[in-house]
């Protein structure tokens, strides 16, 4: 308005230059997109390197039996990343989980060889799981200890229970009930297509996560925690009850996982099995677009970041790469793929 | 006083297709102070941060400082200008001390190592200057807000800067060091330096302001010099309408039948450190302020009542019965909401949609099934709060964080209306909130106590406190020190409940 004075006092009668409406309506579709973009995430990060791989290693990677090889190898992380994901919304980390999946196992297959109670040998193992997911969940809530260093603690913890558990051997059951969910298919059209147990059983824990974390009420206050934890208290939300249930959750996941793979090797070694897994689940959680602090981030990301993982190791593989140079390749693509999301995102309110 | 030492001529910014600022000038001389005011979105923050180099003006802006054209990028780049902010949110890093705070960047070093003496040598005569009663090696965490805040001014002085720009610096200050710093400011002034003043505070803008200007949607409404400071100019400058009646009373709870039991009575309450055994009752339809200097122990004792502390003696009664409340999730289910002074820390979700903020303390019972949520339920009580309360954005889907102030607290406020709650517990209710919205959150309140809930406004605003308020309780020291009821002859007034706050008179009701 520089007809109008800086000394005069009179309001402009259309001062109005930015529509308050049109402002908020583009102000809306940005945000929209930056959503799309959030939902979206390192999918196409994912399809760029499916393509690739497929074109580098002469059109081996898109083929029925390959892809099943990578879904059967994301199957267990990607169970393990969407408890993950649970508790690292609420802004925590669970260290543990390797050392879980790998207690959960042993104990799975020490119950499945007596005789009676062998059938027993999966909820117990998932059992196993939820129990640690509970210690750990009660020492971070009620003695309000902080979720890195507790979980460091159980990591190291139980993995000496897991050795303890078998008396530091392998234990082997050739004949463990239920082997189909390691090794088995579940053939939807015969002889066309069929889609491997393990991948069926992290299918429906991502969507069992999507529904809890989406149409419940926990889901609700399991962002709220993460987003704002003294807000969350002040509204009234259980915050304790809140943390439990995430560690739980992530324990309860972890057992899950170990009974995956006592399924699919017949066998469980207290010192090897689940070794840094923790760290692959939470490089999918991350990969996913989940926020490091809490309260952002969705359980499809997750499995995108699962996925992302799968197919690299395996593509890697195909194109022969050194095992060396995965390793290298693996992490410098990781902290590609992250700071590319960030730079996508500027200017969120958050990352 | 001829030479403006800054002058802005058409300064506009967009982002994307969105202009923020337009063609705003904007004038300032050396021993000013030149007060800054418009609602939250007017432009005040993207006028500052251009001057602070954090934004680059739109291409045929002019800044000129001592009449030069200057580019300022960066934040050294409004260092090197002589341009300093004292920003709301202080950025001085706790854990340091308050010479390392203030050479913070430019850290003095002989061979490589810190010169502490060195700095703290540098630093003192500017505290002395400044009548600073802390040491340079004191550390920032030990110091009160007001200290800090002088800490940030001696960093501005220490870089030679010539405009300093105070963005609402009273927000977090007490009465007295409220007092303090406006001595401070007119020192600095006397000094020479220009002061560019962001306030929403009228009763501040009059006690400092040599100039005031006022900006609307991203443009110049005009200045006013010292003379014609009066506030509802500057308030129809501000909204572009005239705003007759600001504080909404209509509703007298003596002419109300069901304001005869106290809803809510806190009895001998005290947790030992802030509160020293307070008691006090709520009525239904009453609006009763909780009047008090900044640490008197009002955040406190409300937080004691909701349970967000624990209380060592006292009891809290609802409609004559004794309820035991040991977390705020209690509170509610007993019937009381507390609206926190500290919206964004303590309130809000900001990343969250508004749709969940509001409905997040009412999900449980909303849910079916015991626990899926109603989303139905939720979008028609979001767009019913979205009408009802004039909550101004794009949809329910936004992020809270997105809104301004006002916006925001009418989020927050929904989400605890949703509730029906019998007691209402309001700390600060308008702080941070611009004009219009200050406004319609009284109306809120006034309709409130029409439909009968009893209300606690704590506010250090007083015109607020006795525009809207049937009963002024005043704190002290962690005590109430009395209280004063409104009645046709004599009207709730200032000075007697400044008078009980700060114990120069002892009143009683």
């Amino acid at each position: 308005m520089p007809e109008n004075g800086a000394s005069s006092t009179t309001a402009p009668a259309k001062a109005v230059p930015v529509a308050p409406g049109l402002a908020a309506a583009q102000e809306t579709k940005r945000q929209r997109t930056r959503m799309i973009i959030r939902a979206v995430g390192m999918l196409p990060v994912l399809l760029l390197l499916c393509i690739g791989f497929h074109v580098l290693s002469d059109g081996r990677f898109f083929t029925g039996q390959n892809i099943g090889i990578v879904v059967q190898q994301s199957a267990v992380n990607t169970v393990l990343a969407a408890g993950m994901t649970f508790v690292i919304l609420t802004g925590g980390i669970d260290l543990s989980v390797g050392s879980i999946l790998a207690a959960s196992a042993m104990a799975g297959l020490i119950i499945s060889k007596f005789p009676d109670l062998g059938v027993l040998w999966l909820p117990a193992a998932v059992l196993t799981g939820a129990v640690f997911g509970i210690l750990n969940g009660g020492l971070i809530a009620l003695l309000r200890l902080p979720p890195f260093i507790v979980t460091l603690g159980s990591l190291t913890a139980v993995r000496g229970a897991a050795r303890l558990l078998g008396a530091d051997t392998t234990v082997f059951n050739p004949s463990i009930p239920y082997a189909f969910i390691g090794n088995g298919a579940l053939t939807l059209i015969p002889g066309v297509l069929s889609i491997p147990w393990l991948w069926v059983i992290a299918l429906l824990v991502i969507l069992v996560s999507w529904l809890v974390l989406k149409r419940t009420v926990l889901g609700v206050h399991i962002y709220a925690v993460g987003g704002n934890e003294s807000a969350a208290r002040l509204a009234g939300i259980k915050v304790w009850a809140v943390l439990i249930f995430v560690y739980g959750v992530s324990g309860l996941l972890a057992g899950l996982g170990g009974a995956m793979q006592a399924a699919r090797l017949y066998a469980a070694n207290g010192l090897q099995l689940g070794q840094s897994y923790e760290l692959d689940a939470i490089t999918a959680v991350i990969l996913g677009g989940t926020s490091f602090v809490g309260g952002i981030g969705s359980i499809w990301g997750t499995l995108v970041g699962a996925l992302i993982i799968a197919v690299l190791s395996n593509g890697l593989i195909l194109i022969g790469v050194s095992d060396v140079w995965q390793y290298v390749i693996k992490g410098l693509v990781i902290i590609g793929a992250v700071a590319l999301d960030r730079y996508r995102l500027q200017g969120s309110a958050r990352t | 006083m001829s030479e403006p030492i800054l002058e802005m001529r058409r300064v506009s910014k967009s982002f994307f297709s969105i202009k923020a600022l337009r063609d705003v000038d904007l004038t300032v001389y050396a021993g000013e102070i030149h007060a800054l005011m418009g609602e939250n979105g007017a432009g005040k923050s993207t006028l500052m941060k251009i001057l602070s180099g954090a934004y680059r003006p739109d291409p045929g802006s002019e800044i000129r400082i001592d009449g030069q054209p200057v580019q300022i990028s960066g934040p050294l780049g409004g260092r090197a200008a002589g341009i300093a902010i004292i920003y709301q949110e202080l950025s001085l890093a706790p854990n340091l001390s308050v010479a390392e705070n203030i050479y913070l960047g430019r850290e003095v070093s002989r061979g490589g190592l810190l010169a502490r003496e060195a700095m703290q040598a540098g630093v003192g005569p500017i505290l002395a200057r400044l009548g600073a009663d802390f040491t340079p090696q004191t550390q920032v965490a030990n110091l009160s807000m007001g200290q800090r805040q002088l800490v940030e001014i001696a960093r501005a002085l220490h870089a030679r800067s010539r405009i300093l720009i105070m963005d609402e610096p009273t927000t977090a200050l007490s009465a007295g060091e409220s007092e303090r710093l406006f001595a401070l400011i007119r020192q600095l002034r006397a000094e020479g330096l220009a002061i560019i003043y962001i306030s929403h505070r009228m009763d501040e803008v009059y006690a400092l302001g040599d100039r005031v200007t006022v900006l609307r949607d991203g443009t110049l409404v005009g200045s006013l010099d010292k003379g014609d400071i009066r506030a509802d100019t500057i308030v129809r400058m501000m909204v572009g309408r005239d705003v007759s009646s600001f504080y909404k009373k209509e509703h007298d709870p003596r002419n109300d039948a069901r304001s005869g039991a106290p809803v809510l009575a806190a009895v001998d309450i005290a947790d030992g450190r802030r509160v020293k055994g307070c008691s006090l009752t709520v009525h239904a339809g009453e609006v009763v302020g909780l009047a008090g200097l900044v640490g008197a122990g009002r955040t406190e004792l409300a937080h004691l009542i909701i349970g967000a502390a624990p209380m060592i003696s006292g009891h809290v009664e609802i409609e004559g019965r004794t309820v035991s409340i040991r977390t705020p999730g209690e509170a509610l289910d007993a019937g009381i909401a507390y609206l926190t002074e500290d919206r964004k820390a303590l309130g809000l979700f900001l990343d969250m949609s508004c749709l969940d903020n509001i409905n997040l303390a009412v999900l449980g019972r909303d849910a079916k099934f015991g626990g899926i949520l109603d989303r139905d339920k939720a979008r028609d009580r979001a767009k019913r709060a979205f009408a009802g309360l004039g909550i101004r954005a794009a949809n329910v889907a936004v992020p809270a964080g997105g809104l301004s102030g006002g916006n925001q607290q009418k989020v927050l406020l929904s989400r605890l209306l949703a509730i029906g709650p019998k007691i209402l517990i309001l700390d600060e209710p308008t702080r941070g909130v611009d004009v219009g919205a200050k406004s319609e959150i009284y109306s809120i309140i006034d309709n409130l106590a029409k439909s009968g809930t009893a209300v606690l406004v704590i506010s250090s605003d007083l015109p607020e406190i006795i525009g809207i308020c049937d009963r002024v309780i005043v704190m002290r020291a962690g005590h109430i020190a009395g209280q004063i009821r409104r009645n046709a002859t004599s009207p709730l007034s200032q000075e007697d409940i400044m008078a009980l706050a700060t114990g120069t008179e002892q009143l009683d009701a």
